[in-house]
């Protein structure tokens, strides 16, 4: 079998033009698609960010918020009723918002503010420069020194600004895992100071953090919460909450829907299509390899290899193309949002396997339906 | 002594029915030894190429049975069919049928590769059978830059190169001109048949009749007559 794999092999891969065809439709289809799920996981990822960089295990909110990024605030008694739940080791408020700063040289910069519960600081990020405790001086802030931190004109500790005009300084300088989207400098504070500085709603609250007694706590903790009219989620489930809002309720899912079915198209009609001519022009070929004794079986493994083989050379530079793209793109821009997921590689991959089935099968079809007396006749 | 190597009793083989129905072979019985050239002449339509398949085990006959070297051929399943195919016959089609993208030498190891030959071996021997058919050197060129008539030969070689008992020739001279062709021919004669290796052969061919050693002529479908037509033994 070996031998007659390598004849496949030299079939198909010793017709330049074609084999060339082949790779290409395969190449460009799942690079499209690696790309655009790459996109989509670095979307997700920044859009979660809160939520990651906090990591809190369970998350109580209202209802009706989809992701981090638009809170709807919880009244204060919730808070109180949580702390007083079966299972709930501890409980604290996060609030999360944006507001406007005007910096020292006059400019209005929107930013995203995170208050800590003051008690505990739960949740805070790890500082690069100052001392956490500093937070709690007189307009103490934390800067994110993420990709948008030169938006707040790079400040050092001691930098002053201005928020509804009341004074604020850094006090430190934090790193987090995760920088969130769309271009917003994040700044840390206590829960307490965004209440003073930060014109709000009725309701200030925006999730109260739970750290359950035990993993097996939760479903209770989820029951109580939904009994009061809130949503407990954990971690994971609030980062797939947020993952299904952008798919459902955005143009996103749409978007990748169109590319998924683009990408389909463009491999499976280069690269089907250049595969299906492929075998018809060596259909008689395959004839006389048939009447001269080759089964039906060796038949269908030369094509299955021959297609795989392609499929797999192009699944392999599509990958290859599209890490090196972004992996280029985040060196100029290192917070660039696109992320190489187990999701961006597995979607192309499972396009590529249909891909390859159908037009093997398509193949395989013409080529079992030979009659090799066909080609004796001439 | 003559050998039997096929032996064919009342073969009948129809395409289409009702109206369309053509009646290829009627009632046709023939036997071919070892050691023999034997040429199947005849119109064209008269059937010699379904003949010349259902002796093969490439097309199933609607009646009759087909032995070769004493065994019934058309009581075997496909698989087995296959594989009587490639252990026993050689084939040489009217066109060449050479994948272009190989070369000759890889072209003419087809029939050992599907005998599970290790490759290595398997190209060594191709290259031996393309000097022997005389194309030397040109084991590494393509197909297409050879001319028809070599082209030809190295189908021969493809045919030979696993030494089968029965070589099966339809029209091998069709696209060739006729020095090429009788050169071809005769090259056969002289090299590839002997008294282990039966040849049967259909053409038109008139300019080739002096290589058989035994002529049966066909007509619509029924063998008409079978003469020697020469002697050279
Ligand atoms: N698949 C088929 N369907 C219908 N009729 C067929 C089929 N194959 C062959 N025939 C008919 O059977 C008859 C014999 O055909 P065959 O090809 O055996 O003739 P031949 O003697 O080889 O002719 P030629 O010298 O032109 O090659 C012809 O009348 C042909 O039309
Ligand atoms: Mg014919």
């Amino acid at each position: 079998m070996k031998g007659i794999l390598k004849l496949a092999y030299k079939l198909v891969v010793n017709d330049k033009s074609k084999f060339t065809a082949l790779l290409a439709g395969i190449t460009f289809a799942v690079f499209l698609m690696m790309f655009v799920t790459s996109m989509f996981g670095g979307v997700m990822n920044h859009s979660a960010a809160t939520v990651i960089n906090i990591g809190a295990p369970i998350w109580v909110m209202d209802p009706s918020v989809e992701n981090p990024l638009n809170t709807v605030g919880i009244p204060d008694y919730v808070l109180d009723a949580v702390r007083s739940m079966q299972g709930v080791k501890y409980a604290v408020p996060l609030y999360s918002g944006s507001a406007l700063l005007k910096l020292s040289d006059g400019a209005y910069q929107p930013a995203m503010i995170i208050g800590l519960d003051d008690t505990s600081l739960y949740g805070r990020p790890e500082l690069i420069q100052g001392k956490i405790q500093d937070i709690y001086a007189e307009g103490g802030f934390v800067a994110v020194k993420d990709a948008d931190f030169p938006k707040l004109g790079n400040p050092h500790i001691g930098t002053e600004f201005e928020l509804n005009d009341h004074r604020a300084v850094v006090v430190g300088i934090a790193k987090v895992s995760t920088s969130s989207l769309f271009g917003l400098p994040t700044l840390y504070t206590t829960y307490y100071r965004c209440l003073q500085y930060i014109p709000n709603p009725r309701y200030t609250i925006s999730y109260v953090l739970i750290v359950p007694q035990s993993a097996s706590d939760i479903p209770r903790i989820k029951e109580q919460a939904k009994a009061l009219g809130y949503l407990a989620l954990t971690k994971d489930e609030f980062i797939g909450r947020t993952v299904d809002f952008y798919i459902f309720h955005s143009g996103f899912g749409m978007n990748l829907l169109i590319i998924t079915a683009v990408s389909f198209i463009v491999g499976l009609s280069v690269s089907g299509q250049t595969f299906y001519t492929f075998i018809l022009e060596n259909l008689e070929r395959f004839g006389a390899l048939k009447a001269i004794g080759t089964t039906n079986r060796e038949l269908v493994s030369i094509i299955l290899f021959q297609a795989a083989f392609t499929s797999l050379t192009g699944y392999g530079l599509g990958v290859g193309l599209c890490v090196t793209l972004i992996g280029i793109a985040k060196l100029r821009m290192p917070e660039y949002a696109a992320m190489v997921t187990a999701f961006s590689v597995i979607v192309p991959f499972l396009m590529v396997v249909v891909i390859t089935a159908i037009s093997s099968y398509f193949g395989v079809r013409r080529v079992l339906a030979i009659e090799p007396f066909e080609i004796f006749r001439g | 002594m003559l050998r039997t190597a096929i032996h064919a009793s009342g073969l009948v083989k129809w395409f289409g029915e009702g109206e369309a129905k053509t009646t290829a072979l009627k009632e046709v019985s023939l036997e071919a030894f070892f050691g023999e050239m034997l040429y199947i002449v005849g119109p064209s339509g008269s059937g010699k190429t379904t003949l010349l398949s259902v002796l093969s085990g490439i097309l199933r006959p609607n009646a009759g049975n087909v032995s070769v070297e004493g065994a019934d051929i058309w009581t075997l399943d496909a698989n087995q069919l296959a594989d009587f195919r490639l252990n026993k016959l050689g084939f040489v089609f009217q066109d060449y049928h050479l994948f272009p993208r190989l070369t000759t030498a890889e072209n003419v190891a087809i029939p050992l590769i599907l005998r599970r030959i290790q490759w290595d071996k398997a190209l060594n021997d191709a290259t031996k059978y393309l000097d022997i058919v005389g194309l030397h050197g040109k084991a590494e060129l393509p197909p297409l830059k050879l001319s028809g008539g070599e082209q030809q030969r190295v189908a021969i070689a493809r045919a030979i190169v696993g030494q089968p008992d029965i070589l099966i020739m339809d029209e091998p001279t069709a696209s060739l001109d006729g020095e090429t062709g009788r050169a071809i021919v005769g090259f056969v004669r002289e090299n590839i048949l002997n008294d282990h290796r039966c040849i049967v052969i259909v053409t038109h061919d008139s300019r080739i009749y002096e290589y058989a050693d035994r002529t049966l002529e066909m007509e619509d479908g029924r063998l008409t007559a079978a003469k020697k037509v020469q002697d050279e033994n």
